[in-house]
């Protein structure tokens, strides 16, 4: 009866969609509060089934009920009970499921936390919602659907794929789903304004806690991801530009510059159009994420075309999305009032730098994606753009992004003094050229490049440092002065702080992990001593070991640094016999922010094993980095207060102004 | 009966959720506006101003701006009029929450659920079905066993068609090569570890299959099932006459009563080869000689009357399967599935008949 009334809630929630995708549109038309109310108690119904839905198949799995087909193919009755969970989004047809889950959840907030909304905006919005959500349970009913059953269950499930079962899989996902379809709040909110041909600071103000929220989960989403494939992968990479990664990447680029432009639009009543043009896109992004991930083209554009039912439907839902809003922005948006206007260096005008920049690193990615894919559908050849294609298109438009990022905060609104934030920059340039020239002298010799970039990370955080002691006026005021200023700045400042700090410190990982990486690989014997870095690890030996559905290989390792025992660590090999597939469980060790890590590889016939050994300095920055940007979004939106940006005032000769769009 | 009462309050509960804003007469809020975000801004300004953030010039010069904003909206939503009901659309509102809603909810899920079918958790399945457990701790007996003694051919010859019944082809397969390693080469069990192969393929018969079947063919030569999968793998390649070569060759060499007699008669008519499902030789022998429409017409009239019997008495499971292949084989496959339905039904008493109805079912590819 779980199985069916699962199913049953699903259908349940499509009819309501589809009242929902309609009756509000007609009452905002004929401008009838109760038919605009119809939206927000469709949504909260809509969510309520689709909760009931997700929570049915998760009994599902719980109780290994193998009548069902998803369950059979994904569940072992052996499996432990966080895994029979997390299986459930681990594969397609539950992964969807969680999908328009998140979706409705979304519908929902807005629903009940919509308030502040006009009626017909929020009927609006919650319409286009329900569209969205009406092509997904079509999808998933037609498709892919998690409910089908098997009139003569088996006694035992398949398992789920092995690299699977990780404590990664609970987390990863979710976020990152929240982050994908936390956008399209964003995306229905600048298709309501299109319809109702309506757009202004005010509408800013309310889809910015959206799209702030949609952004520290897709930040979190992705670091967690690439966290998840350096430890579980075993070859200690963190982010290989695999086309599944650049999926999440390109969404977290626009939506990045479009939290930025709707920040201008709100203080500033300026970047209207442009603003709803990234909304589109971003969430257009995201639903193409969905499509090469869930559609299969990735793992053979031929794999696709032999069972294209699923491939087509989500083609179809992109085309119609895409092309529509696209569409209906051409046709409306000239007609949408035009917005503030500033001069080329002004806050604005950085921010719109800004968006020039991450724009055209997405469309890079967006390329180098998706180039090789069309190749291969038109002329059969199979090529694969790798890490060196996009080092060298992403780093150079990053550079000049990350060399402006201290500057933007320091400029004033409408019109700017370059010269003047040059100036307060001063301390920072000093601080960062201090910082090359003693990493360059440390490594003499090395790479010439490392110090620079470690030199304008360094930038990066003093510059945000900077830009606080400025608004806090530090050492130019008595201390306690300042420290009562810190305490009344608003958070959201404080998190813009964190989140180009974060920035800094990311890109200090990542220089420190790709430059000055030391590894060992080799076949090491019983008492054998490898040194790397200046550790020195001894192999104990090798033991077998059963666990709950496989079976596992530990060796120990003794790492000692200056002959003094520092820790022992145990990489493994796992063996799963319902996939007949293993994994290797890489060991890490933490030392402050860097990590030994060792992965063990194939045994030889003599009883000795091929081991990987790497030690990479400060790697841990790299989601440090991330997490200290997702916790300056978290302030800035625990900040309910209204953002205005107060312009400074024309002095006697005026300069030329030009328009914002 | 519960299942259904369940999803009639599921469907009342969704009737409501539409209904109810309809049916309010004075709608509660009428939302926020523009005019509100831009009087707040006012507010944050001096706030701003109060606690040294900004300082008055700025603060002047950004209260009138907004000010100018604020004027605008305030325009806008006089100029847009209150708002007015419209009894009619919501009368048609309510009707499509009324007949839409169950319209839709019943259509789509008649057609993808399995109202009939329970659950199946695998607690209760292990307490009700007390047969499947001893299995799966005596597999698990065998395992540990042979994992000690990992030479024991007899008991690899054991363990791996219950791990390939069991559905654990990858293990099955394991386990025949062990079998044949130390318990001796045999045509059946190449032939079993290269449908156990198959299984792990999802049904395909693979090279590695082929190449086992080829080599139970080479020990001997009219060993059943791996001919009968080698006329498969040329039916999967394309070869459709080289698959009907080889089944009327087994069909040929065969004894009269041999049990895998309908199978390869079913699976010859498939490829386009000669004979009807499960047919008296006598019949069969008549058939050769008529034209391709008498040749239908007495195959139509030999199913009706056993469509017939079976109505008339129904526990012949056996009969069952049968109507259904040649339905299946006609390319009825209406007439197949509801047949299906009805066989179902006749047997739903006998939980032993009706599991072998099932099996069946499946082997037929109409279910699973």
């Amino acid at each position: 009866m779980i199985a069916e009334s699962g199913h049953y809630a699903l259908v349940l929630a499509l009819g309501l969609a589809l009242i929902q995708s309609t009756v509000p549109l007609l009452g905002a038309r004929w401008r009838d509060v109760a038919l605009m109310n119809v939206a927000r108690s469709t949504a909260l119904a809509q969510l309520l089934f689709v909760a009931a839905s997700f929570a049915a198949l998760v009994t599902l799995h719980v109780t290994s009920d193998f009548s069902v087909v998803n369950v059979y193919e994904n569940s072992h009755s052996l499996k432990p009970m966080i895994y029979k969970i997390t299986g459930v989004w681990g594969n397609h047809e539950g992964s969807m499921l969680l999908w328009v889950s998140i979706l409705a959840l979304f519908g929902g907030l807005v629903a009940a936390f919509g308030n502040n909304l006009p009626l017909s905006l929020r009927a609006h919005v919650l319409a286009v919602q329900a569209w969205i959500a009406s092509a997904f349970y079509l999808f998933i009913l037609i498709t892919s659907n998690p409910f089908l059953r098997i009139a003569n269950p088996p006694i035992e499930g398949r398992d789920l794929n092995p690299v699977l079962q990780d404590i990664g899989l609970a987390v990863h996902p979710p976020m990152l789903y929240l982050g994908y379809v936390g956008f399209s709040i964003s995306f229905s909110f600048a298709v309501a304004a299109l319809l109702e041909g309506r757009i202004d600071a005010a509408w800013a103000r309310w889809v910015r806690p959206w799209i702030l929220m949609a952004w520290i989960f897709l930040t979190l989403g992705i670091a967690m991801g690439s966290y998840w494939a350096y430890y579980e992968l075993g070859w200690g990479g963190w982010w290989f530009w695999d086309p599944v990664e650049n999926a999440s990447l390109m969404p977290w680029l626009a939506g990045t510059a479009l939290l930025h432009s709707a920040l201008v639009m709100e203080k500033r009543n300026a970047l209207k159009v442009w603003t709803i043009l990234l909304s589109i896109l971003t969430f257009s992004l995201s639903l193409l994420g969905t499509f090469l991930v869930r559609s299969g083209v990735l793992t053979s554009v031929h794999a696709f075309a032999t069972d294209p039912r699923r491939g087509v439907f989500i083609l179809l839902i992109l085309f119609i999305f895409i092309g529509g809003s696209f569409s209906l922005y051409a046709w409306r948006a000239p007609s949408l009032k035009q917005g503030g206007l500033f001069a080329p260096i002004s806050r604005e005008g950085a921010l719109v730098l800004n968006n020039l920049l991450l724009t055209t690193a997405c469309a890079t990615v967006f390329i180098g994606t998706l180039y090789p894919l069309a190749l291969e559908v038109l002329t059969g050849e199979k090529i694969s753009v790798g890490a060196p294609f996009f080092n060298f298109t992403f780093a150079p438009l990053f550079v000049p992004l990350l060399l402006a990022v201290p500057f933007g905060p320091l400029l004033a609104w409408k019109r700017g003094d370059l010269l003047g934030a040059a100036q307060r920059l001063t301390v920072a340039g000093i601080v960062s050229l201090v910082v090359i020239a003693l990493v360059w002298a440390w490594t003499y010799g090395g790479a010439t490049l490392a110090p620079l970039a470690i030199g304008l990370a360094v930038f990066v955080i003093a510059g945000a440092l900077c830009d606080l002691a400025e608004r806090v006026g530090l050492f130019r005021i008595p201390l306690s002065i300042s420290l009562r200023r810190a305490r009344g700045l608003p958070r959201a400042t404080w998190g813009t702080v964190f989140a180009h700090a974060g920035l800094g410190v990311a890109l200090i990982g990542i220089v420190c992990e790709t430059t000055w990486n030391s590894e060992y690989i080799g076949e090491m014997k019983a008492n054998d001593v490898a040194a790397v870095a200046s550790y020195q690890l001894r192999l104990d030996g090798l033991t077998q070991r059963q666990g709950p559905n496989f079976r596992e290989m530990v060796a120990q390792f003794t790492v000692s640094r200056d002959g003094e025992k520092v820790a022992l660590m145990t990489p493994s090999k796992r063996n799963f016999t319902t996939r007949g597939a293993s994994t290797t469980e890489a060991a890490l060790l933490t030392r402050g922010a860097s990590q030994l890590y060792i992965s063990l590889g194939d045994t030889a016939a003599d009883g000795s094993i091929a081991v990987r050994i790497y030690h990479k300095p400060l790697v841990l920055l790299i989601w440090w980095g991330p997490v200290l940007m997702a916790f300056g979004g978290l302030l800035s939106l625990s900040d309910r207060r209204l953002r205005v940006g107060a312009p400074k005032p024309a002095k006697a000769a005026a300069r030329a102004l030009q328009a914002a769009e | 009966m519960t299942l259904w009462f369940v999803f009639a309050l599921m469907t009342v509960a969704a009737i409501f959720a539409v209904l109810w804003p309809l049916s309010r007469s004075r709608p509660a809020g009428t939302g926020g506006s523009e005019v509100v975000v831009y009087r707040d801004q006012l507010a944050e300004i001096d706030r701003d101003m109060a606690s040294g953030i900004i300082a008055a010039p700025e603060a002047e010069a950004a209260r009138i701006e907004i000010s100018r904003r604020l004027l605008a909206a305030a325009d806008q939503s006089e100029s847009e009029g209150p708002a007015k009901g419209n009894l009619k659309l919501r009368r048609m509102a309510a009707t499509l929450a009324l007949v839409g809603l169950p319209a839709i909810a019943a259509s789509f899920y008649l057609t993808l659920g399995s109202p009939r079918l329970g659950d199946f958790p695998l607690a209760e399945r292990s307490r009700v079905v007390d047969a499947n457990q001893p299995l799966a701790d005596l597999v698990a007996q065998v395992e540990a066993h042979l994992e000690k003694s990992p030479t024991d051919g007899r008991g690899w010859a054991v363990l791996a068609p219950v791990l390939s019944r069991l559905g654990r082809y990858d293990d099955a397969v394991r386990a025949y090569r062990n079998a044949i390693t130390y318990a001796g080469d045999s045509a059946d069990r190449r032939a079993d570890l290269g449908e156990a192969l198959m299984g792990t393929a999802g049904g395909v018969v693979t090279a590695d299959a082929k190449a086992e079947f080829e080599r139970a063919v080479a020990q001997a030569a009219d060993n059943a099932k791996a001919n009968y999968f080698l006329g498969l793998a040329a039916e999967q390649d394309g070869r459709k006459a080289d698959a009907a070569a080889i089944w009327q060759g087994m069909l040929a060499k065969a004894p009269a009563d041999a049990p895998w007699r309908p199978l390869v008669q079913a699976a010859l008519v498939r490829v386009g080869g000669v004979a009807a499902p499960a047919l008296p030789d006598g019949a069969v022998a008549a058939a050769k000689d008529m034209s391709e429409t008498d040749r239908n017409s007495m195959i139509r009239g030999m199913v009706d009357r056993l469509a017939t019997r079976l109505k008339q008495n129904g526990d012949d499971v056996e009969g069952w399967l049968r109507l259904v292949r040649a339905y299946l084989v006609m390319g009825e496959r209406d007439k197949a599935i509801s047949a299906q339905a009805d066989a179902r039904q006749a047997v739903a008493k006998d939980a032993e008949r009706l599991r072998q109805l099932n099996e069946g079912l499946k082997n037929l590819g109409l279910d699973g």
